[in-house]
């Protein structure tokens, strides 16, 4: 299975704060183990949403551009990992000793082929029909 | 924390902790199998104590100390009889009765203990049932259990063969140690034959097979990744990487919403994982820097991305990929890539080239039932408006093989051909 765990925004990083030699040595320190474990796929820090934009689609017209920044903190994104593990658990057993003093990470279940048994079968045919009307 | 919950957690804390672990034991103790089970005795502890007091902050340094006392017991319980049995031996042994095996193994790398965990349990003593076993019990963490459903075969069955490769192992004396230089390339490329025996088993799972089935490719890869951060300078353990994360890349595009198998050139690369295929190219790019561009596992694995790197099946690059095939056979020659490499041959320089190769394997044995020669055979030469002979192909094909969708493929194809 794999997951990404998404690193919610705080303050201090939406106002631009950048972490500190001590915090991104300790991060690294935490990431060398997910990669000598073999269950790192990917890790990647997001710029503040200063830099970033949204789009809003309503209906068939053109979607809105709306630009950065955004105001609610709590549901930004600052960064995330892709980690494969046997379960759930065993990420939150991971991430135990990730070196955060506080803030929140959010864990997710990604799809996978095998998740798509008959379900995706269904959904396809049902999909290939209405192609094909 | 409920009961399910502090089972979870020690399952997960097994998976994590339990390779390190047995592989310092392993070294302290010179003793696969003991270290093994003291392992094990130090989780039981786990079983029976966390869910009165609650996962501890630090598992792994509970688990650790745990199979620390119990290991060091041991030896001193192993050294009184030895004394007692061995006079000549007491010097020796008093004199390592002071020093802690434990603390002196966890002084040095923990990452060369773990090399050494891999090279036993891939011994070539073993058997390769048991070599598969003990390396998914070790070093990948997985339960009997679970390697029992993984391989569709009873629990008792998969004990059995741990017990009776570690029982292999005693008897045989194997060291516990990183073969030096002369041995080292061939014990290597037992331990990624292992590997990739654990992919394949994965990735010959059909859709409806239990989670466990795929779930074995996952865990050869990330064997594979540990196996390439232990040692880096080996290039055919990246050509291993390259080739189970170029091939896991196609997972979900490879069969279709019957759970029928699809072949390469009509997948949807669009459902090709491109973080995958990202992973395989470097991988394989470190393979080619460190020398390996012609190891056995990096040629497979240049194949296949050649594949990844082309944006459509039109745009593979077919004369690259014969010329893969023309050293990939002359390493190991077998008439299954010399199959592969008329197909290529075909594809890149037309079907007389790909034919002249086919036509020198019609005598081989090993091939005599596999239908995709004949079929083969049949493509290039309706290409070559021999009608005639490509009908007879078709359906030669078409009796050989055991799939009823390929039989049907194959008959229609050879009912539509027309004079």
């Amino acid at each position: 299975m794999r997951f990404m765990v998404i690193v919610r925004a705080s303050k201090q990083y939406e106002a631009g704060v950048l972490p500190t030699a001590q915090e991104l040595a300790e991060m690294h320190e935490f990431n060398e183990t997910l990669v000598k474990d073999g269950v790192m796929l990917a890790a990647e820090g997001l710029r503040d949403t200063s830099y970033g934009a949204r789009m809003r689609f309503s209906g068939k017209g053109k979607p809105v551009v709306i630009d950065g920044p955004f105001a609610e903190t709590k549901e930004l994104i600052a960064g995330f990992w892709l980690v494969s593990a046997k379960s759930k658990q065993e990420v939150v057993e991971r991430y135990e000793s990730c070196p955060f003093e506080e803030g929140e990470i959010e864990i997710r279940q990604i799809f996978e082929a095998e998740d798509f048994g008959e379900a995706l079968s269904a959904e396809a045919r049902e999909l290939e029909a209405r192609h094909r009307a | 924390m409920t009961e399910r919950d502090v089972d979870a957690a020690i399952e997960a804390v097994w998976r994590i902790e339990s390779p390190r672990m047995i592989a310092t034991l392993a070294r302290a103790l010179r003793n696969v199998g003991l270290a093994e089970e003291i392992a094990q005795d130090a989780f039981i502890a786990a079983i029976t104590q966390w869910p009165q007091t609650g996962v501890p902050r630090n598992p792994g340094a509970w688990l650790t100390s745990v199979a620390k006392r119990r290991a060091i017991d041991l030896l001193r319980r192993e050294r009184r009889f030895e004394h007692k049995r061995d006079e000549i031996g007491r010097e020796l042994e008093s004199e390592r009765l002071h020093e802690d095996p434990f603390e002196a193994a966890l002084d040095e790398d923990v990452g060369d203990d773990l090399l050494g965990l891999m090279f036993v349990a891939c011994h070539p003593v073993l058997s390769p049932e048991g070599r598969v076993a003990l390396t998914l019990r070790l070093l990948g963490g997985l339960t009997t259990s679970e390697i029992a459903r993984a391989f569709l075969i009873a629990e008792p069955a998969v004990a059995q063969r741990i017990v009776r490769a570690k029982r292999t192992l005693a008897e045989a004396r194997v060291p516990f140690e990183i073969p030096d230089a002369g041995e080292r390339r061939r014990r290597l490329s037992s331990v990624l034959e292992v590997l990739y025996l654990i992919f394949n088993e994965g990735y010959a799972a059909s859709a409806g097979d239990d989670v466990m089935r795929p779930g074995l490719c996952e865990d050869a890869l990330r064997l594979g990744r540990v196996l390439a951060e232990l040692a880096p300078g080996e290039p055919e353990v990246h050509g291993l990487v390259a080739l189970m994360e170029l091939q896991a890349s196609r997972a979900k595009a490879r069969v279709d919403s019957e759970g029928e198998p699809i072949l390469l050139l009509d997948q949807d690369r669009g459902r090709w994982d491109h973080l995958l295929v990202g992973r395989g190219l470097t991988a394989l790019s470190r393979a080619e820097k460190l020398g390996g561009a012609l190891g056995p596992y990096a040629l497979q694995a240049a194949i296949a991305a050649c594949h990844a790197r082309a944006r459509t099946a039109a745009e593979t690059a077919w004369p690259r990929i014969a010329a893969l095939y023309d050293a990939l056979a002359a390493i190991e020659p077998s008439p299954v890539i010399e199959l592969n490499r008329a197909v290529a041959v075909g594809m890149a320089f037309g079907p007389v080239a790909g034919l002249e190769i086919l036509d020198a394997l019609a005598s081989e044995p090993a091939l005599a039932a596999y239908h995709l020669l004949p079929s083969a055979r049949a493509n290039f030469l309706e290409q070559l408006g021999r009608i005639t002979e490509a009908r007879a192909e078709f359906n030669r094909a078409a009796s050989l093989t055991n799939n009823a969708r390929d039989r049907a493929t194959l008959l229609r194809r050879a009912a539509a051909l027309r004079l």
